[in-house]
């Protein structure tokens, strides 16, 4: 075991990615000589060259569709989209090319393509580089979609994401990528939970609490709190968003009959919205109160200043939690 | 001048000379540049490309026809771009990949596309007609442009694997103002990706004039990303057979991508949903109609000593032929299976799909319960 940030143990996911497999290529911009903006493919250009981690001209259009390319020649193309905010010019490729092609060729081509995107807020940044864009793409027949929230997940998630021969949106919790954690350099695919499983990080009986990416740390520090209170919550971490693994989800909905989900996205038509509908119809009688979301405001994303009043904190979700219980909170004598 | 000077808005500057090699009325221009790279088309192949360029015109007038009486959704129609389709295909070599938009039926018949496969998605059958590594072409695309990019994706992983193989792009005036062909030509010029960018400039795309999409020739635009822009006549079956080689040569030898823009014209409708009375006059479609692909090369051929009566009889009769079959087959073509629905849209095991494949699967299977119930014998409905 070593001791690795989250962009390490990703880096450390890539290079052997692309030791295994000669077809595997990164892409993005600033990827190569610079080794990303985060750093994730810091070394990667000086140990396996070029034409193997390449440093992109400026177009996600350009990148994602260049990709679709080199997919039908058989290769297998990661690449980095540097900002969550600046996916948009490629979502037509995204949506229109990567996803459907399978379907189109009818399973004769595939688009085994990982795209890397760094999502969330919290850090302060400029406009367009906080945001959350997940749903789109879980919305979208065609794509996986998974958000690894911790090193020894992205270590391993990042090599399953690019050994699928499905398209997978990856997302990373930029805020987290300086958290160190425990990994496994050594540790097999073939051993490991595969990507599309959730993840129960706390046992509870009182709520369940379903978050992803950079909040599934402070959905355990509100676990702890609430602990701290009397409530035992079990915190479930989700992985995989497209398709999302209902099973312990619903096994935990029966045993506690409550249910919040937290994300920073906003609420409509959010993966919040989708996993409230789904655990509502397979778990309805189980069910003691209606599910709570507790997400980002439907705003723009707003300037660093006020990014605190948008992202969901431990208090936030504390509050959604008295909410699901039923004891005093913010919305106490409103009507629904 | 030259047939693309003249302009519906005279939002065009000034024209430009095009690479011609047989002239509208069948005469051969002789030219230092372009020649050598045709040599080998002696009168027997250039009878082939004519016998080519027949057939395809027959099919894409069957299939016109097809759409009409009901057996096909909707129809984009080649006609009068047969040259800049065969020219351009017959340069390519078995293992150079095509990237196609919607109209090149032609470029899909040089391939071996089966016909029949061919108007499947027309039919609304298929996703796409055929398997993209049986032909090296891809399965058509309907979004304007975005091809470009896999074209040039593909050749950037050709060249990278070290092989000579090249990528053809092949996509219309209208799309070289979407971004992806611009992205396509700034990475194409970048990594010097073996690539062919095959511009068909048929002077409409649906309504709108090539004047709105562009200011000067489209070759023109080449020179800004860096690779060399050939304007040739895309009516002249050898002259775009001699530029594509051009391009298709310099791909080989590691020298990057080339634009080559093929002025022509769309003689049809843009689908068999459009009315083009609507936005272009007679007297231009006469015009074009002298300059048609097809009659130059018979009437070379003829000049030179070829039975041009017999060749014409014969093409017809082979062109008569592959319609009659496209028109069996196609009317034959069942409807695909209900559950079929749900297939390929991943390539591993999907646990949400595959339960809603399940819960629909339930639900067809009411219908089967109902008819045995109702009439226990054969004839139930569903």
């Amino acid at each position: 075991m070593t001791q690795l940030t989250l962009a390490k143990a990703l880096n450390a996911g890539l290079r052997h990615a692309l030791a295994d497999d000669e077809k595997v290529v990164l892409m993005g911009e600033d990827i190569g000589t610079l080794g990303g903006v985060f750093r994730v493919t810091d070394g990667l250009k000086a140990e396996f060259g070029a034409h193997r981690v390449v440093d992109s001209p400026l177009s996600e259009a350009g990148l994602i569709g260049t990709a679709v390319g080199l997919a039908y020649r058989g290769f297998r193309p990661v690449v980095e989209i540097q900002f969550d905010g600046f996916i948009y010019p490629g979502f037509d490729q995204i949506v229109a090319q990567v996803a459907k092609l399978h379907y189109r060729s009818r399973g004769t081509v595939k688009m085994p393509i990982t795209i890397r995107v760094p999502f969330g807020g919290g850090i302060g940044a400029a406009e367009h580089h906080s945001e959350s864009p997940e749903a789109y793409f879980a919305h979208t027949a065609g794509l996986r979609v998974v958000a690894c929230s911790n090193p020894a997940d992205a270590h391993l998630m990042i090599r399953q994401a690019i050994a699928s021969d499905d398209p997978v949106l990856f997302f990373e919790p930029k805020r987290r990528y300086h958290v160190k954690g425990e990994v496994d350099l050594d540790a097999s695919l073939a051993d490991a939970p595969p990507m599309g499983v959730a993840s129960t990080l706390t046992r509870g009986d009182d709520v369940t609490l379903v978050t992803y990416g950079a909040l599934v740390q402070t959905a355990r520090d509100a676990a702890t709190a609430a602990a701290e209170d009397g409530v035992s919550i079990e915190v479930i971490d989700l992985r995989s968003l497209a398709p999302i693994d209902y099973a312990p989800v619903e096994a935990s909905v029966r045993r506690t009959g409550r249910l919040v989900i937290a994300h920073e996205a906003g609420q409509q038509g959010g993966m919040g919205a989708e996993i409230a509908a789904s655990i509502t119809e397979r778990c309805f009688e189980f069910l003691e109160a209606a599910p709570v979301r507790v997400t980002g405001h439907d705003i723009p994303y707003p300037p660093a200043k006020l990014e605190r009043h948008h992202l969901p904190d431990l208090d936030r979700i504390l509050d959604g939690v008295d909410r699901v219980l039923g004891r005093p909170n913010s919305l106490s004598g409103v009507e629904a | 001048m030259t047939p693309s000077d003249r302009d519906a808005t005279g939002l065009l500057t000034r024209p430009d000379p095009f690479v011609q090699l047989i002239t509208p009325t069948g005469e051969r221009v002789r030219d230092d540049v372009h020649d050598p790279w045709v040599r080998d088309i002696d009168l027997d192949v250039l009878a082939r490309l004519y016998r080519d360029m027949v057939v395809v015109r027959r099919l894409d007038t069957e299939a016109t026809a097809l759409q009409r009486q009901g057996e096909l959704g909707l129809w984009p129609p080649l006609a009068g771009q047969e040259a800049a389709q065969i020219g351009s295909a017959r340069a390519l070599r078995g293992d150079d990949f095509v990237f196609s938009s919607y109209r090149e039926h032609a470029v899909a018949w040089v391939r071996d596309v089966q016909p029949a496969e061919l108007l499947s998605v027309w039919r609304g059958t298929a996703a796409s007609g055929w398997n993209p590594y049986e032909h090296n072409m891809a399965v058509p695309q309907i979004i304007i442009g975005a091809q470009a990019l896999h074209a040039t994706g593909y050749a950037m992983g050709a060249r990278w694997e070290g092989t000579d193989t090249a990528a053809i792009a092949y996509f219309g005036d209208g799309a070289t103002s979407e971004g992806d062909v611009n992205e396509a030509l700034v990475f194409a010029a970048s990594f010097d990706a073996p690539v062919v960018f095959f511009c068909q400039n048929n002077q409409w795309a649906i309504s709108e004039p090539v004047g709105l999409q562009s200011k000067q020739p489209l070759a023109r635009r080449a020179d800004g990303f860096g690779m060399p822009g050939i304007r040739v006549d895309g009516n002249d079956v050898l002259a775009v057979l001699a530029a594509t080689r051009i391009a298709l040569d310099r791909a080989r030898r590691g020298e990057g991508p080339t634009f080559i823009e093929a002025v022509t014209y769309r003689i049809g409708p843009h689908t068999t949903a459009d009315d083009p009375t609507r936005y272009r006059t007679e007297p231009e479609l006469a015009e074009w109609r002298e300059r048609d692909p097809i009659a130059r090369v018979l009437a070379f051929l003829e000049a030179s000593g070829v039975d041009a009566e017999g060749l014409q009889r014969d093409a017809q009769a082979e062109a008569d032929r592959v319609a009659a079959d496209l028109r069996a087959a196609i009317t034959t073509l069942a409807d695909p299976e209900p559950m079929s629905v749900f297939d390929h849209v991943y390539a591993e095991p999907n646990s949400h799909l595959d339960r809603q494949r399940d819960h629909y699967a339930r639900y067809l299977a009411m219908f089967d319960d109902a008819s045995h119930e109702a009439s226990g014998s054969e004839g139930g409905a569903r």
